[in-house]
């Protein structure tokens, strides 16, 4: 083996290292394709795990019925019971739990929960269980900003406003937002408010502490220089710390935004369950474990879907940052930079 | 300590003489007077400054120098207004500061330009802060960028410059707001040498194109020469004026004058306040384990 290609082989799992654009590439794939894996060899190949026999031929099992699945020695019992009879045996395949179903089983009701309409005149389709869930989480989301980054903001930039505040928004988030579920229901009714309530109460805490570390991590002698040419308190808080904290606000936001899903499922639990919980719940009700598990795989998509383009527009609209790509960022600015000559003007 | 006596300062030329005494002439922009400063600790009071006074005549180049710990970025943050003292007091044009202003424009060591804005943004800043509309603001913060020597870079980030260009940004940025003091601690300390001598003769030239009054916090005793008019040594723990010298080298200067016998001179004799002569330790007693026999050859 060449020395070059051993050290380049090394090079991958580096500690610190950097990734070539092919390397990250692959990488981010197979990180999806070895749970994919995984999934499709425990449902497709049949000596691994398998615990259960589906049923094809009865035979003279007069329990068992064509699809039927049941436990290994359980078949071969029965199989024995009727071998000593003289009768026909009962025929059947390796099968696992209907909990698990397998990737193309559910990669179908993926397809046909969006194509069916629902069995109920009552009940939702997919997409709409999938919209009202969105709703919640973004009103849930946006009211907890609205007020929580304003206030994380100023205590992070106002000592005595974290003082004052800090401490019971430390206790209040040890709190479950679940724990206030009863009584959401109690003040707000049983349909959506309750819901948007949970959400709040989860994203809310974190996010004033949070908002507030970003906030107090902004370099001292920005403020300071500011202070020197005459910046006004005011303009010290919205010229200089907001504009110094805000990318790294909107990163903050965007993780936040992923805690908010993660309360959604209990969210709409509470008082008359809705949206996608409700679909996922009415599924397992009917034992369609391919359309929970669809359902289930639909908000992962959907959250990593809406961290992904929110990371998007994040590269763009900051056009300061050293990974700033050029876009969104020129409608913030009246003219485009000139390409840079280093040392040329010293 | 030995008593060997500092080292004299070299006598002014006739024409630098007259210099100096225009320059004691002029109106005292800035005022100390009898400036202490106490911190406190966890282990008790630690007093950084005692007795401070001095002051700063119209278009003077005031360095400020001291062994570290001398409390010189103290005294500097002071007259910011960015610390309190605890004695004393500080005039500015005769007026006593109270906080940070306008009248005191600062360049700090680290670079502090606002990196959300464009170097035209940047230099704006302050003219923005005094009222000016945006429109105006930009061209005059132009006209500044282009004083500092960066035409065509107006528009570029601060990320995108180099050490030496952030630090004349930072100085067109203070400079615009109209400041009757510049001041400046240790600004050219994150650079490389040859940027370091560059961005000297470059904050020459400006102070000499622009009415400004500066005072320039350094511990590098030949860019105090090679600047100033005036040097103020400080000694430490806590910080004292030790001595006011005014330095005798012609202006304008050159990096030529560094081998004169006034520069020199003038360099020796603070060599002297600043490192004291040490009494000579008997080396040869001090044992050491021999690691080397290859090294015995570089003395």
């Amino acid at each position: 083996m060449k020395p070059s290609g051993h050290r380049r082989g090394a090079s991958l799992f580096r500690i610190q290292g950097t990734l070539a654009p092919r390397p990250r590439a692959i990488l981010w794939v197979l990180s999806f394709l070895v749970p994919l894996l995984a999934w499709s060899a425990v449902s497709y190949v049949p000596w691994i795990w398998h615990p259960l026999v589906e049923v094809s031929e009865p035979g003279d099992v007069r329990w068992f019925t064509p699809g039927m699945r049941v436990d290994e020695q359980a078949f071969d019992r029965a199989n024995a019971l009727v071998a000593k009879n003289a009768g026909t045996l009962a025929v059947g395949t390796p099968a696992n739990p209907v909990f698990l179903p397998a990737p193309h089983e559910v990669a179908r009701a993926l397809f046909t929960s969006f194509a069916t309409p629902p069995r109920l005149s009552e009940e939702m389709w997919l997409h709409e269980s999938l919209l009202h869930s969105m709703r919640t989480i973004a009103l849930g989301f946006l009211i907890s900003s609205l007020i929580g980054i304003p206030l994380g903001i100023a205590c992070g930039a106002i000592p005595a406003m974290a003082r004052l505040s800090e401490p019971f928004l430390e206790f209040f988030r040890y709190l479950p937002a679940p724990a206030f579920g009863a009584l959401c229901v109690a003040v707000l009714g049983i349909n959506d408010a309750p819901k948007i309530a949970i959400i709040f109460i989860g994203t809310f805490f974190q996010q004033v502490l949070v908002v507030a570390n970003t906030v107090r991590r902004v370099e001292p002698s920005l403020i300071e220089a500011a202070q020197t040419l005459g910046a006004p308190p005011r303009h010290q808080l919205l010229r200089v710390v907001v504009p110094a904290s805000i990318a790294d606000l909107y990163t903050d936001q965007r993780v936040l935004l992923g805690w908010a899903w993660t309360y959604l499922v209990v969210a709409e639990l509470i008082g008359t369950s809705s949206g996608i919980t409700y679909f996922i719940n009415l599924q397992a009700k009917y034992r369609a474990y391919d359309n929970v598990m669809a359902a289930i795989l639909i908000i992962g998509v959907v959250g990593l879907g809406s961290d992904l383009v929110l990371a998007w527009i994040g590269r763009r609209l900051f056009p300061w940052r050293k990974d700033a790509k050029p876009g969104l960022g020129a409608l913030f600015r009246r003219r485009s930079g000139k390409p840079v000559v280093l040392e040329g003007a010293a | 300590m030995t008593d060997r006596p500092a080292p004299a300062l070299p006598v002014a030329d006739e024409a630098t003489a007259a210099r100096l005494d225009r320059m004691r002439g002029r109106e005292k922009v800035l005022e100390v007077k009898s400036l202490g400063k106490t911190f406190e600790s966890s282990q008790g009071p630690v007093e950084a400054l005692r007795d401070v006074s001095f002051s700063v005549h119209r278009r003077e180049f005031l360095c400020i120098v001291g062994a570290s710990g001398c409390g010189k970025s103290t005294l500097v943050r002071l007259l910011a207004g960015l610390e309190e003292s605890t004695s004393g007091e500080i005039l500015v044009d005769g007026r006593p500061v109270d906080g940070p202003g306008r009248d005191r424009g600062m360049v700090f060591q680290g670079y502090t330009l606002f990196p959300w804005l464009t170097v035209v943004r940047n230099v704006a800043f302050g003219l923005e802060m005094s009222g000016m509309g945006r429109g105006a603001a930009d061209s005059e913060a132009r006209e500044w960028i282009d004083l500092v020597g960066l035409r065509g870079f107006e528009d570029n980030y601060p990320h995108q410059l180099s050490g030496g260009m952030k630090q004349r940004v930072a100085i067109a940025r203070s400079l615009a707001a109209r400041p009757r003091v510049l001041l400046m601690d240790e600004p050219f300390g994150a650079l490389d040498a040859q940027t370091r001598a560059q961005m000297q003769s470059h904050l020459l030239q400006i102070w000499k194109n622009v009415d400004i009054t500066i005072v320039f916090i350094t511990h590098d005793l030949d860019e105090a020469v090679y600047l100033s008019d005036r040097i103020l040594v400080l000694d430490p723990r806590p910080g004292r004026v030790r001595e006011h010298l005014e330095v005798p080298v012609p202006r304008p200067r050159s990096f030529e004058q560094i081998v004169s016998s006034a520069f020199q001179g003038t360099r020796a004799r603070l060599d002297h306040l600043i490192h004291p002569p040490q009494p000579v330790h008997d080396i040869e007693r001090i044992p050491m384990v021999r690691f080397t026999v290859v090294g015995d050859e570089v003395e």
